[in-house]
């Protein structure tokens, strides 16, 4: 038998259920695969071991009890966002250090519910701001394919922990491709349900209209079931859509004969790097030996989604972050009125990348520029979400490139904050129409380096996106596929 | 110089819970026990609006003669402050609840229209409390829902401030839309003020004074901000655009900020929230359960029950007085009766024993019963006052009381016969007054006749006993 941490978490729950293994056994297995790997990978900010432990092991009296639940005994890991109960949650800030959260977020909640262990905070930019893992303000993250390399951001930590066996599943949140583009670098499946699928109750806001929670797997099947258990109305939601969550593990095996794949013209007119151009247009013949027909579509208002993707997400950002002030929690540096405690705390608080985002926010919505930035940005996101509105009356899915390129090198774009932001230019998009897209491994650049398929659906029609991404998996290897990390790991390790 | 007074009047509204979260919205309370994480701002946490609080908002608008925006929305404005959990507060900037609308109030020697410019609905913020070595902040009141209406600058004076501060808080204590308990800040102003030469004048440049928790503060700040302004105009200086604080105590306003140092509120849609969407039938179902305004109410009374205009006015002041004597007037059939009951007993042994309407011993159904004791003249009116004072004091059925006490009117003509013969017989002065036109001496003779009964003889019996006995 392969080593519990390279087990899917399909895998991971049929062991459970043979009884080949305890929660007890599984919880031990990640928590020592964490302590042999993690000092190189960094994706962990906080670990409670005897408290993961204890969680497993009423996970297996409830098992013997004869209790179920869908993901009962099944450790995960949360992004560093996430509210859970007892947690620290510092979003990868140092203004949250000492922050404990009082609650469990929605997404948490039905996890556990499920019978989840909860287990360690994954690392992550600096409040979700970021596509390399760079601005955050403890440690970076190294992608485990290559650790000269970046995992991508935000949600680099939720990435890298499942690329290197640290952790079978984990939450990240996407608000610009920070769950794509970080899966796509580190070649697993990440995806962004449609916005309003999944409650953000408890997801620590950096732009409320962008975010969404969403999966890191290590195949299609195990973010179809976390997405189903995740999903569905909340009362606490006002912008989560009520009704049930989605059937995606039935339909998923359904195929895509008759499918009409869409690929925007838009995004493959240069600025993409050939190795990643050919890994795309490879698995676009995959599909259509599988019975789908590429068409080529058009989204004519990409070429504004940066921009516009800027202004709105920091203009959110600009006021969902004027809470984090030293006041009720986490960091305060005292100053001699509640003025100066603010400016003190949240200049020693918030790292580079947070300041600037706040301060091009806080522009954007000043009087009297509000009508030519904030309310204009407006405007082009709906001609951006109708482009999709009209593409989507053509075809069942959009097949793109996840990202311009494989993992970039440490320090090659900090320089630059444009050309970082110019590596979310596939992923924006989805975020501003609200639309659902995910991630999943199409091969490596160089023989080495994982790139992603970046599969986009109709808002809430999460299955017909799993649709092709399951038959697209099933027909191809990189399922499976580990970095040499894993392997040197693997003989050396638990 | 002519005065103009816009208010912006804040009204907490009468919820359950909070505006955008399940915590009770009660005032009081241990500081920071009706808190979650939503009311205090804490991270991931997310509002939902308390229908409730846009229903009680639709009504006063209603009320007051607004346009309902069936599509309105939520924005966030953005200051920050410690009383602010998320340093924005949850507001409705340009799609209020309620716009436009009305206000009669009632001056000395007339009525006026006060205009309504809008109405809409956000959250309060917390308590700040200063203390020697430092400041706490109680998030209790935090995120309860508040209700702002705004006014046109139609007010000529504190007096008119003043009134249209009462009507108002009439209505809304009659809908039941707010506590509306002054000590308790469920309602507190802005004042905004400014002088002009002339009515024709353009208005003058604008001064706020913030927060004014009482009715007789704002009264008192609006007197002596209005003369302040005149004296600088007259003095040839320029008023500045700014906000004042007023001191109730040492009875002077004092500059906050000035235009300068004005925030720039940053507001956007509430991205939290989705717009809300009302449907005409959902406002139309409010209308139909609209209580009858103070106004009409009064000038139904006067038709319904025949009592004068004035008395009608004192009891559709308050909604539960007027509840009381509609429905012992129904009971009774005498509303004149049981209106002069309200006005002269009810009133004093109210403001004696400081009690309210709702809590009182007496039933609607007692003192209709009184009154039909008194108008079969089963009992006399001296009687029946102290019916009145044991049916307020302990409550029960005013037949027994008269039993038990003996009250019964003794309108038997023999038995009072006998009585006017030995009142005659004892007081041949009085009837020699009498006779020689002391009129006064008659009303001596039935009080005697009313003494030695113990109070019980119909007293307009032995009047035409004794009149038949002495002549006239």
């Amino acid at each position: 038998m392969a080593e519990l941490t390279q087990l899917t978490l399909h895998e991971t729950l049929d062991a459970l259920a043979r009884g080949t293994c305890s929660s007890e056994d599984v919880t031990r297995a990640y928590l020592d695969r964490i302590a042999a790997v993690d000092d190189r990978i960094g994706a962990f900010l906080h670990l409670d071991r005897d408290q993961a432990l204890a969680d497993a092991r009423a996970a297996d009296a409830r098992r013997k009890a004869g209790q179920g639940g869908r993901l009962l005994g099944v450790p995960l890991a949360m992004k560093d966002v996430l509210n859970v109960k007892g947690h620290p949650c510092t979003c990868g800030s140092q203004i949250l250090k000492g922050y404990v959260a009082p609650y469990d977020a929605t997404a948490v909640a039905r996890l556990r519910a499920e019978g989840a262990v909860i287990m360690g905070r994954l690392n992550m930019d600096e409040f979700a701001m970021g596509s390399s893992n760079e601005n955050s303000s403890y440690h970076p993250v190294r992608n485990p394919y290559d650790l000269g390399r970046v995992p991508g951001g935000s949600s680099g930590g939720s990435a890298a922990a499942v690329a290197a066996d640290e952790i079978t599943a984990s939450l990240g949140s996407d608000t610009g491709g920070s769950i794509r583009q970080p899966a796509s670098f580190c070649g697993v499946v990440g995806v962004k349900p449609s916005y309003g699928r999944v409650s953000r109750y408890g997801l620590t806001a950096f732009a409320s209209s962008l975010d969404q929670i969403g999966p890191f797997t290590k195949e299609v099947a195990d973010a179809a079931l976390l997405t189903e258990v995740m999903s569905g109305g909340d009362p606490l939601d006002s912008t989560s859509v009520p009704g049930p969550a989605p059937e995606l593990l039935a339909t998923m095996k359904q195929g895509i004969r008759g499918f009409r794949i869409g690929l925007p013209k838009e995004y493959f007119q240069g600025g993409m790097d050939a190795a990643t151009e050919a890994l795309v247009r490879a698995a676009v013949k995959q599909l259509e030996a599988l019975g789908a027909e590429p068409v080529e579509i058009s989204l004519p208002h990409t070429e504004y989604a940066i921009a516009t993707y800027y202004i709105i997400a920091t203009a959110e950002a600009s006021a969902n972050l004027a809470r984090f002030d030293g006041v009720r929690y986490g960091n305060r540096i005292a100053g001699v009125d509640p003025i100066d405690m603010y400016e003190k705390t949240r200049s020693a608080g918030f790292g580079n990348e947070v300041k600037r985002r706040i301060i091009l926010g806080t522009y954007v919505l000043s009087s009297g520029y509000y009508d030519a930035y904030y309310k204009k940005a407006q405007k082009v996101r709906a001609l951006i979400r109708r482009d999709f509105d009209e593409a989507f009356k053509t075809c069942q899915a959009i097949v793109t490139p996840a990202t311009p390129s494989a993992a970039f090198g440490f320090g090659e774009k900090t320089g630059d904050p444009l050309q970082m932001y110019l590596s979310d230019i596939f992923t924006v998009t989805t975020n501003l129409a609200g639309i659902c897209g995910m991630s999943v491994p199409c091969g490596f650049a160089g023989g080495t380096l994982p790139v992603g398929l970046q599969i986009l659906g109709p808002a809430f029609r999460e299955d017909n996106m799993f649709r092709v991404a399951h038959a697209y998996e099933q027909a191809t290897a990189w399922r499976g596929k580990r970095p040499p990390l894993a392997v040197d790991a693997g003989r050396t390790g638990a | 110089m002519i005065a103009s007074i816009g208010l912006e009047v804040h009204v907490q509204l009468r919820t359950n819970t909070k505006m955008f979260c399940g915590c009770p919205n009660r005032y009081g309370g241990e500081p920071n026990t009706h808190v979650c994480p939503v009311c205090l701002g804490y991270p991931g946490a997310l509002p939902v609006i308390n229908a409730e609080a846009v229903r009680l908002t639709v009504m006063t608008g209603l009320l007051l003669g607004c346009r309902i925006n069936l599509k309105n929305k939520f924005d966030r404005k953005n200051y920050f402050y410690p009383d602010q959990a998320k340093n924005y507060q949850i507001s409705q900037y340009d799609q209020p609840l309620c716009e436009g609308g009305q206000l009669e109030i009632q001056l000395k020697d007339r009525t006026k229209i006060i205009r309504i410019t809008r109405i809409h609905l956000e959250e309060d913020v917390a308590k700040n409390t200063h203390f020697g070595d430092g400041s706490g902040i109680d998030f209790n009141r935090a995120g309860t829902p508040l209700m702002e209406i705004v006014t046109e600058p139609d007010m000529d004076n504190e007096d008119e401030a003043f009134a249209f501060l009462t009507a108002l808080k009439q209505i809304l204590a009659y809908a039941d839309i707010s506590d509306c308990n002054l000590e308790q800040g469920n309602i507190r102003c802005d004042i905004n003020t400014s002088v002009r030469p002339t009515r024709e004048s353009p208005l003058g440049t604008k001064v706020e004074i913030k927060n004014m928790n009482t009715f007789r503060g704002a009264h008192r700040a609006l007197a002596h901000e209005i003369q302040r302004q005149i004296r600088e105009v007259q003095r040839g200086r320029a008023i500045p655009q700014e906000t004042r604080r007023w001191d109730d105590d040492a009875g002077v306003s004092s500059s906050m900020r000035t235009k300068e140092y004005a925030h720039d509120y940053r507001y956007f849609p509430e991205p939290d929230l989705l717009p809300v969407e009302l449907t005409q039938t959902q406002v139309d179902t409010w209308a139909a359960l609209l209580p009858e305004r103070p106004p009409e109410r009064r000038e139904r009374m006067v038709r319904d029950y025949g009592i004068p205009d004035y008395d009608a006015g004192v009891l559709a002041a308050d909604r539960a007085i007027a509840d009381y004597f509609e429905k012992a007037a129904r009971l009774s059939g005498k509303g004149k009766a049981v209106s002069n009951w309200m006005m002269s007993e009810m009133m004093r042994l109210l403001t004696a024993t400081g009690q309210e309407i709702g809590a009182v011993k007496i039933t609607p159904e007692a003192l209709a019963a009184l009154v039909a004791l008194v108008e079969a003249k089963t009992i006399n009116q001296p009687a029946a006052k102290e019916v009145f004072a044991v049916l307020f004091e302990q409550g029960g059925d005013p037949q027994q009381i008269v039993q038990d006490r003996g009250l019964v009117q003794v309108s038997d003509t023999g038995a009072i016969q006998g009585l006017v013969d030995q009142v005659l017989r004892e007081n041949e002065r009085s009837v020699q007054d009498y006779r020689s036109g002391k009129e006064a001496a008659l009303q001596f003779l039935v009080g005697q006749v009313m003494r030695i009964s113990k109070g019980k003889a119909n007293p307009q019996l032995a009047r035409e006993l004794l009149l038949k006995a002495i002549g006239s």
